[in-house]
């Protein structure tokens, strides 16, 4: 119990310093890849004091309420991740938490934010299936959908889903919002559609939009830790650098390619989630 | 009681024959729905107090199984008539066949004399939700039918008709779920079918006579397994108890029982009457289809599927039921007409909820129940708020909602509740569903994994282009005069605080209600779902309540200068407008997102349908041929 | 408090530009001059930017787009006139059309002259405003207090 409140307090106190800082890593590795200098590592914190340093504007009266409202509900969400609960209950409150993002996009009538919305919704569906399944997969190998069990377990659990695993980079991708599947908003200039969904968001309002992602990355980043964790306590620092290792990796991948339509995005996840991920859950299946 | 409670129903069905005042009309329907509920009240009360045991009644009756069969025959002859009005031939053909078969079956077979009726916690829980929504869609139906005839003045005023079906369909409904005879549930079985039959061609427009008779050929093709059902149980077994069907477990009468359950509920292959029906007035919509009587479908399914688990025939229904959940989620996207999309998704969760049936354990029986409440009031909310908005705005267009939130708000927030409802975390078709996606892991069955994982992305797409164009900030170009009737907000308030009451008394809904119903149905059994789940889901509940009302208190405090949307500019202060290249102004209008080229009705409907009929097909020829599971 | 230099963020508009400065403006995000090492970013959005940066001196029809843009924008904010005919209207000053520089709609806080300026005098001036920036973000938290 008092290691689950820890567990806990440190998620809500450090998630978003380990997601701002790992935003910083990201945007210098990109610049490097790029040959550019890059900004500061410490770039994300910057921008958010100055987000919240000014001026309050908005389009309607709702938007900040949203907003908190997303950033509460998955701040809520990555608690109960972090406190050992339900795997299944996380992905769907997180679910709930984007519905909440999407209604704050489309609360403004604003084509652009309209469009990103729309986009975001695509992309939830995009990502959605695997995301169940991958907690399905968990529960096969584990016999539970409790992350306090999954942890426990001798073998790491990706031994039996290395198809999940593979699918889950994929659709990470659209949780990250890297290219290419960077489609509801973009951290890249001259865009078809400005800032997507987060087009009408100013100051306050947008910082409480990137403290949430910054939740929401380090929430991604511990379901892929699930994969490798087990009950030895190596296990914990080899599954921490594996995370690393996965993030490095996303923002390889979001260097390396363009963005795509959302035809193929939508039927590219959907098809990496029928091959990669019911493919693997039938072998789990049949096996178990 | 019983007799009452399908009585008094029918007794107002023929009263509203005569009553030809517009306002009296009002008054019995008050009385009427009111007297509805206190009867079930009353029985339920005595029920609970005498122990709430299975009571097993009525197993002399004569008299009545004699008028039940002139009843028969007056359906058949009635369908006939019609459809040699309409010159139709395929009703025809399936009403006699049934009709035939099930009276030469009551005369020649010998069959064991066994109670009739049956009260049990699944018929009470039933009864409530044919008593109270029924009973609050009547109501709604006083205010809408004025605002109906109001707007669609080439429609012929048949109001005393159209309430003496809605009474009489209440009575049927209850007959049926309190009937154990299988005669007994097939004459009603009929009887609801032929008013769903009359109230879809209600307006008497050729399409609505089309799809009227699109579904009642449909239903009756239901009507015809379930009276092979009744031949075969008689001949080969000598019963027509519905427990026994489930005791012997005979694959061919349960193959043909469940063919009755998927035609009434709607799903893929028949699929296509419940959309046809959507042209019936939204109360018709609201009751028959989507909160009562394709619940019948779903009732007769949760009733045999414990003699379904891992058969050949638990397989095709729950294979059939997944396949229904996804492809019409699918279709749902690409349509734009407020009620289509609830037809589509009352299929789709219907799917589900055959799914969960077919399975056949507790776990999914249990979800399956679970599912059937809460669809049962938030989808009638869902309709009748539509109805109200199509009176008010004079189009159920999802796209003419824009701003609702705006032009009539309190249409909005109770539309809002209903989806809400229908698929947010944690309202109760998450649990639902949370528990059928276990459920169906543990029976192995990996396509139905598949089926939830990606119906629930697309479920969760249509409904949140919905909910996003509901709450959109907009000020409206014109203003609207919310012309919803008092009545009508007295059933949607109704429903709406229904609806909060059993997400926020989950727990005790699913100890008190839900539980008994599986204990009954398995023997006995463990809790299907943990304590410790409940209270997640409780904290989840009240978190997902609170933080909302939390923020709306935090973010007033802070001040904001509200300035237009970002038009690159073009927009001349009002965000209604913008100014385009010629320097005229222009409307601003945003549509929704409908992936018509890929998940229209057009592209799907036939393979979807070519695929279950080829499942039900070679599923019947396994079980004629006899092919052991 | 965080200081608005270290983030500034910065929406770039062609008022009627021949494109020129645009592509030199363009320039400064790529890698031999590399403006993000200063923390910016082309949003392209204003509710989002600090730095309002235009090319071009200003027409009747984008004369309206501008001062919107500008009414967007939440303070602190400056402007950089890019562009001898964003400062003054340059060749196109006597055209029917052409109201003049940008500074006869908005008020501008840096010229950044040339045709084309180039991406040193741009970046140079992009930093001139930083400091502008800060000061009027000081005067802000003064008036607020």
């Amino acid at each position: 119990m008092v290691m689950k409140a820890i567990y806990v307090i440190l998620f809500l106190i450090f998630a978003p310093f380990i997601g701002g800082l790992l935003d910083g890593i990201d945007r210098i590795i990109s610049a490097r890849m790029q040959r550019r200098k890059g900004p500061s590592i410490f770039q994300p914190f910057y921008d958010l004091g100055k987000l919240f340093s000014k001026e309050m504007i908005a389009v309607n009266n709702v938007q900040l309420l949203l907003n908190l409202s997303y950033l509460v509900i998955l701040v809520i969400a990555g608690a109960m991740l972090f406190a050992g609960a339900d795997l299944l209950m996380v992905l769907f409150i997180l679910s709930t938490a984007d519905m909440f993002l999407i209604m704050a996009a489309s609360s403004d009538s604003s084509p652009y934010a309209n469009m990103g919305a729309s986009r975001e919704m695509m992309q939830m569906m995009a990502y959605e299936p695997l995301t169940l399944l991958v907690a399905v997969g968990f529960y096969l190998t584990t016999g539970s959908f409790h992350v306090g069990t999954i942890i426990q377990q001798p073998v790491s659990a990706v031994l039996w889903m290395p198809g999940l695993l593979v699918g889950f980079m994929f659709t990470a991708a659209i949780k990250f919002r890297k290219s290419p599947f960077d489609l509801s908003t973009s951290h890249h200039a001259h865009q078809e559609m400005v800032k997507g969904i987060t087009t009408e968001m100013s100051g306050t309002t947008l910082a409480i939009m990137n403290i949430a992602e910054y939740y929401e990355m380090v929430v991604i980043l511990g379901i892929f830790f699930l994969f490798f964790v087990n009950s030895t306590w190596w296990s914990w620092i080899v599954a921490l650098a594996i995370c690393f290792v996965l993030f490095l990796m996303e923002t390889l991948w979001d260097n390396i390619s363009a963005r795509l339509k959302w035809k193929t995005v939508l039927y590219g996840c959907w098809v990496v989630t029928l091959v990669a991920g019911g493919v693997n859950i039938l072998i789990l299946m049949l096996d178990k | 009681m019983i007799p009452l409670l399908i009585a008094i129903p029918a007794v107002l069905a023929v009263l509203f024959q005569f009553v030809r005042n517009e306002k009296a009309r009002g008054y019995i329907v008050y009385a009427g729905s009111g007297i509805i509920m206190l009867t079930t009240v009353i029985f339920i009360v005595r029920w609970v107090t005498g122990g709430a045991q299975t009571w097993m009644l009525y197993p002399e009756t004569e008299l009545i199984d004699h008028l039940m069969t002139a009843g028969d025959i007056f359906l058949m002859c009635l369908i006939i008539y019609l459809s040699v009005k309409h010159e139709k031939v395929i009703p025809i053909i399936l009403s006699v066949l049934q009709t035939a078969l099930v009276i030469y079956t009551e005369f020649t077979a010998d069959v064991a004399e066994g109670p009739h009726m049956m009260v049990d916690w699944l018929t009470i829980l039933m009864c409530v939700i044919i008593a109270f929504i029924g009973g609050f869609i009547c109501i709604y139906t006083v205010g809408y039918m004025k605002g109906y005839h109001h707007h669609h003045k080439e429609v012929e005023d048949r109001q005393p008709f159209f309430f003496s079906m809605l009474f009489l369909f209440l009575a049927a409904m209850f007959g049926l779920v309190l009937s154990q005879n299988l005669v007994w549930i097939y004459f009603f079985w009929e009887i609801t079918s032929v008013i769903s039959f009359l109230m879809i061609g209600y307006t008497k427009s050729d399409e609505a006579v089309n799809n009227s008779f699109c579904a009642l050929w449909m239903n009756l093709l239901g009507g015809l397994g379930f009276a092979v059902a009744i031949a075969l149980m008689a001949q080969l077994h000598g019963t027509l108890q519905l427990l026994e069907v489930v005791n012997i477990g005979a694959l061919l009468p349960l193959m043909c029982l469940s063919l009755a359950g998927m035609t009434k509920s709607a799903q893929l292959p028949f699929s296509t009457w419940l959309l046809g029906a959507m042209v019936a007035p939204t109360p018709s919509s609201a009751l028959l289809h989507s909160a009562t009587m394709v619940k019948a479908g779903v009732y007769l399914l949760i009733r045999i599927s414990p003699a379904l688990e891992g058969n050949l025939v638990g397989i095709i229904v729950s294979s059939i039921g997944g396949f229904t959940f996804i492809m019409a989620s699918m279709m749902a996207i690409a349509q734009n007409d407020a009620k289509k999309v609830l037809a589509f998704s009352t299929i789709s969760n219907l799917g589900l909820i055959v799914a969960c049936s077919g399975i056949g354990v507790e776990e999914t029986v249990w979800a399956a129940v679970f599912l059937m409440v809460f669809h049962a009031v938030s989808k009638s909310m869902l309709f009748q708020s539509v109805g109200a908005t199509e009176n008010t705005l004079g189009s159920r267009d999802i796209e003419d909602m824009h701003g609702l939130i705006i032009r009539v708000p309190k249409l909005a927030y109770i539309m809002g509740i209903g989806i809400a409802g229908m698929y947010l975390a944690p309202f109760g078709m998450l649990i639902s569903k949370w528990l059928a996606l276990k459920a169906f892991v543990d029976s192995g069955n990996v396509i139905l994994v598949l089926c939830i994982a990606y119906g629930s992305a697309t479920t969760m797409f249509y409904w949140t282009k919905w909910l996003a164009k509901l709450l959109c900030y907009h000020i409206p170009r014109d203003t609207v005069k919310d012309v919803t009737r008092k009545d009508e907000y007295i059933s949607m308030s109704f429903h709406a605080i229904v609806m909060l009451l059993l997400c926020l008394f989950l727990p005790v809904v699913a100890i008190t209600v839900v539980n008994p119903i599986v204990r009954e149905l398995f023997g006995n059994t463990h809790d299907v779902l943990s304590m410790s789940v409940l209270t997640t889901m409780a904290i989840m509940l009240v978190s997902i309540f609170i933080v909302p009302v939390v923020m709306f208190f935090i973010s007033r405090r802070s001040h904001q200068e509200l300035v237009p949307i970002y038009m690159n500019g073009v927009n001349e202060g009002d965000n209604r407008f913008f100014t385009n290249s010629f320097g005229g102004k222009d409307h601003l209008y945003l549509s929704n997102w409908y992936l018509r080229f890929e998940f229209g009705r057009r592209h799907l409907r036939i393979p979807s349908i070519i695929v279950a009929t080829a499942v039900l097909v070679v599923g019947f020829c396994l079980v004629i041929g006899g092919v052991s599971w | 408090m965080a200081k608005v230099s270290k983030s500034p963020w910065l929406l770039h508009y062609d008022a009627s530009s021949c494109n020129g400065c645009d592509i030199e403006v363009l320039d400064c995000l790529t890698p031999k001059y590399d403006i993000e090492r200063f923390g910016i970013i082309n949003t392209g959005d204003p509710f989002q930017a600090d730095i309002f940066l235009i090319t071009g001196g200003v027409n009747s029809q984008t004369e309206s787009v501008v001062k919107q843009i500008y009414s967007q924008m939440p303070e602190p904010k400056v402007v950089v006139a890019v562009g001898i005919c964003a400062c003054t209207g340059g060749v196109f000053k006597e055209c029917y059309n052409i109201k003049g520089g940008i500074d006869t709609v908005i008020p501008v806080d840096v010229y950044v002259p040339g045709c084309a300026a180039r991406p040193e005098a741009i970046i140079d001036g992009v930093l001139k405003a930083l400091k502008v920036l800060d000061a009027k973000q000081a005067a802000l938290e003064a008036k607020g207090r």
